[in-house]
């Protein structure tokens, strides 16, 4: 049985000057099925991708609708053709209603006015069809990031897309969301669709994709079957040799205690209490991890720690010193490295060289009466980039042209290097590949060695259970339960959303 | 975000991907085709009045004494041609204080309005200072008004900073608001009765200030002092713009100012003090503009009057400056020459009434300054019709084949 594949991609090519990005590729996409596009950081999958979608013209290579070869010039040409892409940024009006959203560029009118009601209609015919729960009268900024996605879905399908492409869609959603949206695509698929699914967790491929496909360097290396495909032999296949998944350490032996918060309360942005007495301790020689669902207060309780949001009452002390009432330079003077969970809004100044955004750090201990040599810095850079093998530049790249893995190593190799007591390190491995992720977790569990104390903030419960020593849940600003890691996912299930746990 | 797909592009990648990283590196392909365009649309305006544009721009040229550098210029010509760079030099010194005032506010993402502002603040101060301590020696006089105008600009740039540190007043605002209050005062000053009105008995229906001692003047160093020659405030003005890029590469201070105006988030993480930041950047600014006013009241000016404080637009064409000169020190230097040409080149005296009347060329000029604010923010619209222009070609390329 040779059924017409619903889209071909034959040796596409693309080249950026003399970078190859695509090297010939062949992808091929059954009808109904999810097929996984897997790959590190800068291995062509988004490129592919976008040649597809008509973001960029292929040097060479063609393809193939239904069999039929068709040329793609433009996004709007992919979806006149039926393509539909959900980016990792929604592209969405947060002030419209999902409705509005739903229907912007093809709005249903009557007579100069927007038909609002048959717009909400098409919507709620559309979600109940396809299983979305989405409630088309609520407001884009009002949805959590799930139901924005849901939305992102359903406008590429409300245009008709058969080939529906998702970039990296779980980036940004919890386990229990990521759940919920396999259980969309795989009812999408019973319905005809056909998915794209890009990502660089094996887990995930392996639970929701029938095939995969591994581009590595801009080359396919293989397309197999997710069926008796291990994660093992698909990070083989990724990276090109073995990878522990696993992280190995050995047993920790806790010292003093480095980092002590009592009893902190402080507010939000919107000055809502976002963290509630919170009283915890990280010892030397340990790694702490915080689990929680996304927005329970963890970001405000690590800015209230490091001394960017102002506590209403508690103390932070850092090895014996009181901290609370300090500015983010002397709390940081006093021991605290922080890998910030975004790290282009806190960790990096994009704009900046490599050598001034290691020198965020040091600026002030390397300069002589206000005079500040370009030339010490990059030195200084230099050896830390050797060390901690970034790729991709040197001391004088632009930190925004790097690949996120190596920026993320930009961070890190700036932090560790000021000798601290306590790392904070807040969802370190944030959109990095198998290959960066490794080397995180080995440095985190190498500083645990060596003394300081870890505090690890991460949305990835599997993270979080495979580093810490101990587990704290956070739940809507009060830690709620301490967790052996070995704990089943299910007690950390429970206590994240606010359920009781019997701590064993 | 800040990070777009664009960002992700190789550094040798396309022509875009290249100019985009000119447009971030400070690159001059975009500032180049913003002034060709305003010139062009400048001709067409010039068109429109019924003169031919080609002449009308020569003319304009030879006005502003550009033409002295060519070895072709004959010896009369390039007599008068002296006279007219003196004055495009004496325009252009105050208008390259008064840019840096605007572009080291950008450097650290702030928007400087408020360069007139601080310039009137600058030129009063430098005024009172030059028509009193009449027997003091004339380089320490000198020394005290540059002092005393630069300070009084960083106090008044300084007031914006604080609110913007302290209260998050926007600066675009508080600079505007401070304008109008440095303008007022200004006219007070110098009106009829006003406390720096002049002494002089015959002279007291003016609304004007008194001479400045000859001691406080600046020095000439080309040309005839009496036909307002060319003084050394064109050497201020360049130290400054030395001043501004050495600060901004290679001080400490630089670095913060830098960090905060690409990412104050990170600045912040970072243990870097925004609010001392802004202060700090709004009072350099306010001394840069500061400034400007003293080497116009010392250089050439002399007196203040009431109408002068009115119609001058120094701290206003600093903006357009500084917009077209990407906020560097060398683009500030070259677009500051630009404005200060177009001035002089289209002024009553300079340019040839036979060709174009110089009444209209004034207006010529606020024409293409308007155009250049409006098309510096134009970059990513330059980048857009590149890259669209690419993909058609390639486009074409790919059914050809």
């Amino acid at each position: 049985m040779t059924e017409v594949p619903a889209l071909e991609l034959r040796r596409i090519t693309k080249r950026f000057g003399t970078l190859v990005a695509n090297d010939a590729v062949d992808f091929e996409l059954r009808r109904g099925e999810i097929h996984a596009l897997l790959g590190e950081n800068g291995a062509g999958k988004s490129t592919l991708m976008n040649v597809l979608y008509g973001l960029h013209q292929p040097d060479e290579g063609e393809i193939l609708l239904d069999g039929k070869p068709v040329e793609i010039n433009s996004p709007r040409e992919a979806i006149a053709l039926g393509i539909g892409m959900v980016h990792q940024h929604f592209m969405l009006v947060p002030v419209m209603t999902v409705a509005e959203n739903l229907v912007l560029g093809a709005e249903p009118r009557s007579g100069p006015l927007l038909d609002y009601k048959s717009a909400a209609e098409r919507v709620r015919e559309l979600s109940r069809r396809y299983g979305l729960a989405v409630d088309p009268d609520a407001r884009v900024e009002d949805l959590g990031v799930g139901s924005q996605q849901r939305v992102e879905i359903l406008r590429a399908l409300f245009r008709g897309a058969k080939v529906l492409v998702l970039d990296e869609p779980t980036a940004v959603l919890t386990a229990q969301e990521a759940q919920d949206l396999f259980k969309v695509l795989r009812g999408l698929t019973e319905q005809g669709t056909s998915v794209v699914f890009i990502s660089h967790k094996l887990n995930e491929v392996l639970d929701i994709a029938d095939r995969v496909t591994v581009l590595r360097r801009g080359e396919k290396i293989d397309t197999v079957p997710t069926e008796g495909a291990t994660e093992r032999s698909l990070a083989r296949l990724m990276v090109g040799r073995d990878v522990l998944l696993r992280v190995e350490k050995p047993e920790h032996r806790p010292g003093e205690p480095l980092l002590r918060v009592e009893d902190l309360s402080a507010r939000d942005d919107r000055g809502l209490p976002a963290v509630r007495g919170v009283t915890f301790e990280v010892r030397a020689g340990e790694i702490v991890g915080l689990a929680g669902v996304d927005a329970n207060g963890q970001s405000e309780l690590i800015e209230t720690i490091v001394g960017l949001r102002k506590p209403d009452a508690g103390t932070v002390t850092i090895d014996g010193r009181d901290v609370t009432h300090l500015g983010p330079r002397e709390t940081l003077a006093a021991g605290i490295s922080h890998i910030a969970e975004d790290r282009h809004r806190r960790g990096l100044v994009l704009e900046f060289d490599l050598a001034e955004n290691i020198g965020l750090r040091f600026y002030r201990n390397m300069a002589k009466m206000g005079w500040l040599s370009p030339r010490k810095l990059a030195a200084k850079a230099r050896g830390l980039l050797r060390e901690f093998d970034v790729r991709g530049g040197d001391a004088d790249t632009r930190a925004g042209s790097l690949s996120g893995g190596n920026q993320q190593k930009v961070v890190i190799a700036r932090e560790l290097n000021a000798d601290p007591k306590v790392i904070i390190a807040a969802q370190p491995t944030r959109g990095l590949d198998v290959g960066a992720i490794e080397f995180v977790h080995r440095r985190l569990v190498e500083e645990r060695d060596a003394g300081r104390g870890v505090l690890l903030v991460s949305l990835e419960l599997e993270e979080i259970r495979s580093l810490s020593d101990r587990v704290l849940v956070m739940y809507e600003g009060e830690i709620v339960a301490e967790l052996p890691p070995s704990s089943s996912e299910e007690d950390f299930g429970m206590a994240m959303t606010g359920g009781k746990v019997e701590v064993s | 975000m800040s990070a777009t797909p664009d960002d992700e592009l190789p550094p040798d990648a396309t022509v875009a991907a290249k100019l985009s990283a000119y447009l971030r590196g400070g690159g001059i392909i975009t500032p180049l085709i913003t002034v060709v365009v305003a010139f062009l649309f400048g001709g067409l305006v010039v068109l429109a009045t019924g003169h031919n544009p080609i002449s009308t721009y020569g003319a304009i040229f030879d006005g502003t004494g550009l033409n002295w550098l060519f070895p072709w210029t004959s010896s009369t010509e390039r007599e008068i041609a002296a006279l007219n760079l003196q004055q495009t030099l004496l325009r252009t010194a105050p208008l390259i204080l008064a840019g840096l005032a605007v572009a080291f506010a950008f450097r650290c993402g702030l928007f400087n309005i408020g360069g007139q502002g601080q310039y009137i603040v600058g030129s009063i101060l430098a005024l009172w200072i030059g028509v009193s301590f009449e027997n003091m020696p004339a380089f320490l006089h000198i020394l005290l008004a540059i002092i005393g105008g630069a300070l009084a600009g960083a106090v008044w740039a300084g007031i914006a900073g604080a609110l913007k540190a302290v209260a998050g007043t926007n600066e675009v605002i508080s600079t505007i608001m401070l304008n109008w209050i440095a303008i007022w005062i200004g006219v007070w000053l110098f009106n009829r009765g006003g406390p720096l009105q002049n002494t002089n008995p015959q002279q007291q229906d003016v609304p004007v200030s008194d001479d400045i001692v000859e001691g406080a003047k600046l020095p000439v160093f080309w040309g005839d002092p009496i036909l307002q020659g060319l003084h050394i405030g064109i050497f201020i003005a360049l130290a400054a713009v030395l001043v501004f890029w050495v600060i901004l590469h290679r001080t400490v201070l630089g670095y913060e100012v830098r960090a905060v105006g690409y990412n104050p988030d990170a600045a912040a993480a970072a243990g870097i003090s925004v609010a001392r930041n802004y202060i700090v950047v709004m009072a350099i600014c306010g001394a840069f503009a500061g400034l400007a006013g003293v080497i116009d009241v010392l250089g050439w000016q002399f007196r203040i009057a009431t109408n002068d404080i009115r119609i001058n637009d120094v701290g206003f064409t600093a903006i357009a400056v500084a917009l077209l000169g990407r906020n560097t020190a060398i683009g500030v230097v070259f677009s500051a020459l630009l404005f200060g040409a177009l001035i002089t080149g289209t002024s009553v005296r300079n340019l040839d009434p036979t060709i174009f009347e110089p009444a209209l060329a004034t207006n010529l000029t606020l024409v293409i300054q308007g155009l250049v604010v409006l098309l510096v923010s134009t970059d990513l619209l330059v980048v857009y019709l590149w890259r669209l222009r690419r993909r058609r070609l390639s486009s074409r390329k790919a059914v050809a084949a």
